[in-house]
Formats: structure tokens, sequence, C-alpha cells
């Protein structure tokens, strides 16, 4: 039996150690002050962070990520929310049970697939290398991660709550501004979480759709990582993974909150 | 139906309605688009209009009737865009070689001549019935099956009879072949991790199993371009593997782990990781803590309880999760642009070639149109075990 247990400790330690070691090993890199990504890192220096700062083409793609994964974000969600609220109830009935299945089909078909296609629409309707078209493009991807999100915690909501309001009086705007968005926002705020880190991390379409002009950052290190590698890469990873956590803990934070506030009402 | 359920369900409609029109125009538009770009071929028939409906009267079989010669170099005396006409001659040349230098010369000809023109005489080529046929067959139809045969290395023949292409001539069933065959190794890779991780993780409890899920989610957060980044300076031949093996005296050459098959089976399998261990742990999760001990008090040695017991019932778990991972796999594009060699390009990155490289978009299309019937077909039967599990209590 012990040695089972110790099959267990070392099989799992080299497991966690697998899925982390890589994340944890870029990190330092970010700030060697030579121009090659190798261990030992002969010096440290934020110099690669001034490179992504102040080299047009890095500042630009960030600018970019910023104004996509922004309007990615209020479209999906918006979209999204309005979606999910008319899918909420326990027993679909077949219509909208398959309406259900096409809003999570864009996580399911492969990408290039679906870029193939965006890129000969798109040219022919004049969204090609436009912003509005990469927003429109990240969109579609992004959308499913709100209405699952917002459709989990609508489906865990009490729906009597609305028909006591109802009951009472209120008007439906008014049960809806009152009661129904109070209750989704948690998973409205995670939904957004997540397009906004579908849209940062979306490559294959964005090689699809977008022009010179709209660049992003996963766009920019996807060439850089394929032409010419250089620590910029590492500083654009570490900006990535410390950005994922602080999401992270905000968003538990928030989740926190949200959780109290409703125990206390 | 009452009113009031007919009002719900009316208000439900107008909900889901700006959604799924958005999702009709920008995600089902495309990949219809896409589809049809597969199989549209109406460059022939819009620049031979004349050709086209004098070929009603000819067998194929016979040379062609002076009427129909005639009728094609009117067609090509009225050509004036030269974009057009490359494109047309393209698209013969990819059903015959030979067009590419016969049409420019056909052309010329047919603008300088006056009187009808004797293309035998300029160029015997002319009397070769088989440069006839493929005209017949590209001007008669604006539709086209070639693409989709092609996608799987197969064409038609002189008599129109479905063959497959000559040796060498295309790759495509070897790309096809090369890509399950990748996305079937980083799914056994991700069961062989995976399985017993989940069964750990389930087995312990407490900060152990918080550390084991957040090893798996912490990675699934991340960027997938970060990971991808991660592993391309790891294995690198001057990276932190390879150095590292060679501190160690393991090894006094560097091991080649990038731009080959091993690179991409072990960042693809680290990116897909956390797909197969999530729904076996979700299923292991569920099942009570007492049936291994209740196996163990029956008499069951611990290695046949677990065959017997804990196996069976976290397959269903390991099923979800394979075609997961094995899903994702086939569409893969990034991990093994960036990290693969040539030969270890999947289909993805095949399709890419055609549609922004080459400019093919029929052959990307027929491609296309492979990888989203596995992949749906593959997601229909995921759907199917997952919709299983929820009826059962």
């Amino acid at each position: 039996m012990n040695v089972l247990r110790w099959c267990k400790i070392v099989f799992g330690a080299a497991a966690v150690f697998f899925l982390l070691a890589p994340l944890v090993a870029i990190l330092p890199l970010a700030f060697t002050d030579s121009v090659f990504l190798n261990y030992p890192v002969p010096g440290y220096s934020t110099r690669w962070f001034e490179e992504l700062l102040t080299a047009e083409v890095w500042r630009r793609s960030i600018v970019n990520s910023l104004i996509i994964g922004c309007g990615t974000t209020v479209l999906a969600t918006v979209l999204g929310t309005v979606g999910a609220l008319g899918l909420r109830g326990t027993r679909l009935s077949p219509v909208f049970a398959f309406i259900k299945t096409i809003f999570l089909l864009p996580m399911v078909v492969p990408a290039v697939v679906l870029g193939v296609g965006m890129q000969l629409m798109f040219a022919r309707y004049g969204l090609a290398n436009s912003y509005l078209g990469v927003i429109i493009a990240h969109t579609v991807v992004g959308v499913p991660f709100v209405v699952v999100n917002v459709l989990t915690v609508l489906q865990g909501s009490d729906r009597r709550l609305e028909q006591a309001a109802a009951s009472l009086g209120a008007a439906p705007h008014v049960v809806f501004r009152k009661i129904t968005l109070p209750l989704a926002l948690p998973g409205i705020v995670s939904g957004a979480v997540f397009a906004f880190a579908t849209s940062l991390d979306e490559v294959v379409l964005t090689l699809f759709v977008a022009g010179p002009n709209q660049r992003t950052l996963a766009r920019q290190m996807f060439s850089t990582i394929r032409e010419n590698i250089s620590p910029a890469i590492a500083a654009a990873a570490f900006v990535f993974i410390v950005g994922t956590m602080l999401i992270a803990i905000v968003f538990k934070l928030s989740m926190k909150a949200a959780q109290r506030r409703q125990e206390q009402a | 139906m009452n009113r009031g359920r007919f009002r719900t369900q009316v208000t439900s409609l107008a909900l889901v309605a700006p959604l799924l029109l958005f999702l009709i125009v920008f995600f089902a538009l495309p990949l219809f688009t896409m589809m049809k770009s597969a199989v549209s071929d109406p460059i022939a028939a819009n620049v031979l209009p004349a050709t086209a409906s004098a070929l009603s009267g000819w067998d194929r079989e016979s040379p062609p009737s002076a009427a129909l010669q005639a009728a094609f170099v009117t067609d090509l005396k009225q050509i004036e865009d030269d974009q057009l006409f490359g494109d047309l001659v393209r698209r013969l040349n990819s059903a015959k070689s030979g067009f590419r230098t016969l049409m420019p010369k056909t052309r010329t000809a047919a603008k300088e001549a006056g009187e009808p023109l004797d293309l035998v005489a300029l160029d015997k080529r002319w009397a070769d019935n088989g440069y006839w046929q493929v005209i017949g067959v590209a001007a008669s139809s604006t539709i086209t099956d070639r693409n989709l045969l092609a996608a799987l290395d197969l064409g038609r023949d002189a008599s129109g009879e479905v063959a497959a292409l000559p040796t060498g001539a295309s790759a495509n069933r070897a790309i096809l072949l090369r890509t399950f065959s990748m996305a079937l190794a980083v799914t056994v890779a991700c069961v062989l991790i995976g399985l017993p991780f989940a069964m750990i993780a389930a087995s312990v409890e407490g900060w152990k199993r918080q550390l084991l899920l957040g090893a798996v989610l912490l990675p699934l957060w991340t960027s997938l371009l970060v990971r991808t980044a991660a592993w391309f300076i790891l294995l690198q031949d001057n990276g932190l593997i390879n150095s590292t093996l060679m501190f160690l005296g393991l090894t006094t050459e560097p091991l080649a782990l990038i731009f080959n098959r091993v690179g991409v089976i072990i960042a693809m399998t680290h990116v897909l990781l956390p797909f197969m261990v999530l729904p076996v742990f979700s299923v292991l999760a569920g099942i009570p803590k007492n049936l291994m001990p209740a196996a163990a008090s029956l008499g069951a040695h611990p290695v046949q309880a677990f065959l017997t017991v804990l196996l069976p019932l976290s397959l269903r778990g390991v099923i979800s999760g394979s075609l997961l991972v094995f899903m994702s796999a086939l569409g893969y594009y990034i991990t093994p642009a960036l990290i693969g060699g040539a030969k270890d390009q999947m289909i993805s990155s095949v399709i890419a070639y055609y549609a922004t490289g080459a400019a093919n978009w029929g052959m990307a299309g027929a491609l296309g149109l492979v990888l989203l019937t596995a992949t749906l077909l593959l997601y229909v039967v995921y759907l199917r075990l997952s919709a299983e599990r929820e009826l059962r209590p």
C-alpha cells in the first residue's frame, strides 16, 4: 500500500510540474538583458518591457487589442445576456434546445474553417481589414461564453422572486431592472471577462480577417515567434500571465462581494 | 396552449432573436460561403457563354463540330479583362496541363484573325479531344465536385469516372491521415496522464485537491499563445530542457525537440490536458467514497477493485474527455504552426495555406468541409453522451 502512496505522490508532483513549469520558466526571461532567450539569464533589466511600450509595432498592437477587446466585450455581453434571458427556464422545448445548441456551436467549429468563410464573406461586404470586422469575428467566438455563464447563474436563481415582484404590481421593466438584472449580474460579469479574454487571445480569425492596421497583440506575438523570436515575447507573456492572475483575483473578490450582498439582502 | 404560456414563448423568442440573427449572418453564412466556394466553379461558364450553349450538340466523344470551335473563338475574342482570362487559364490548366501555353497563343491568334480560325492548324493540340473535354466539363456547369474529390486525392478521368489521382500529384489523404494520427497520439497521451491525475485528485481532499485542480485550471486560463511561446522557448536546441539534460550529462548533443513531431505532441498535450482531467474528475467526484472500501471488504484485491469498480465508472468521463481532446486537436493550427516542422503540419495549416498563400478558395473550402464534418460528427456523439448522463439520476 505504501508503494501505491508513493506512486501517487510522485506521479501527482510530476504532472503538476509538467503543467506549471512552462508557465513559470518563461517569467524570468522577460527580465533578461540579452537578446537571447537562454538560461542562465546573463543579467536582469527591463529593456524588453520598454521595447513593448516604445516600439511602434508592439505599442500599436497593444492599443488595437484593447480597442478590439472592449468592442468585443460590449457586443458579446449585450447579445449573449439578452439571448440567455430568452433561453432560461428548466425545460426547453425542442426549438429552444436547438437554438441553444446553435448559440454554443462557435466554440466547437475549428477556427481555421470559420476564418476562411469569414475572409470570403467579409471581403464581399466591405468588412475585411476593418476594426468592426475583427470585433464581429471575435464576438462570434466569445458570445458562447457569455451565454453559458449567464444561463448557469439564471438557472440557479429562483424565478418566484420575479413572480412575486410582478404580483406586487411591479411593471415588467421594473422587475427586469430591479430583480432579474441583479440576479444575473455575476454571470454577466464572468461572461464579459471570458469574452474579453477570448478576444485578447484570438489569433486565427484575426489572421484571416484583420488587415495590417488591426494587428492585435496576440497576432503580433504569433508572427514574432514565427519569424524572429526575441525576449519581447517573454515580456508580453509576462504581461499576459500576470494579467490573467489579476483578473482571476479581481473576479473572485467581486464574486464574493456579490454573494455577500445577496446574503444581506 | 394557454395564453400565458404563449406570451412567455413569444417573449423568449424575441429575446433570442438578436443573437440568433447575429450568428446566422456572421457564423452560419461564412460557413455556408466556405462550403459554396468548395463546389462553385462559375468562371468558364461565365467567360465562355457561346461555347457553353454550343456544347449541347456535342457528344464529347467525336471531334468538336466547326460550330463549337467557332463559338469558342468568338468567346476568346471578346474577353477584354486580362485577369479574368488568367483565372480561366488557371482553371483549365488545373484540370489538364498544357492550357497555360495553348490559351494565350489561341487568344492572340483569335484577336488578330478576321476570318474563321483553323484551330488545329494553329496548334495541333486542338486536335486532341482531351482539351475539348476539359473545356466541355468546365463550361457546362457552374458547380463542380473536383475540389471535394481532390480533398481525398480523387479526380475524374477523361471519361468522367471517379479515379485516384496519380501518386505524388496530391498529398491530401496523407495529411488527413497525419492529422488523425497526431490527434490520436495527443488523445492517448492525455488519457495516460489525465486519468491517473484525475483519480489522484479525486482521492485526496483539502489543499492537495485544490493544488492539483489549480494546476489544471491555471494553464487553462492562460493564453494559448503564451503556453505555446513557453514551449517554444523550453524546447529550443539551447532551451532549458536541453541545457538541463546536457548539464546532467544525460546527453552530449542537444536533442531535437522543436520543429518535429515530438515537440508538437508535447505542447498540444499540455494545452489539451485540462479537457481530459476535468470531465474525468467530475465523474469520479460523483462516485460514493465508500465504494472502494466496500470492494475491499468483500475480499477484492486493490488491483482487482480498481479494474472492476473504479475504471469502468470513470470510463464515461474518459470517453467525454477523449472526444473533447480529439475534436479540438483535429482543428489545431497555432501550436503545429509554431512548434512543428514542415512535416508536422495538420489539415488546418493546409487550409490556411490554400486560403492565404495560394488563393485557392475551392481547395480551402473543400478541405474545410472535411474538417468541419469530422468535428461536428464528433460533437454530436459528445452531446449524445452528455445528454444521457444528464438523464440519469
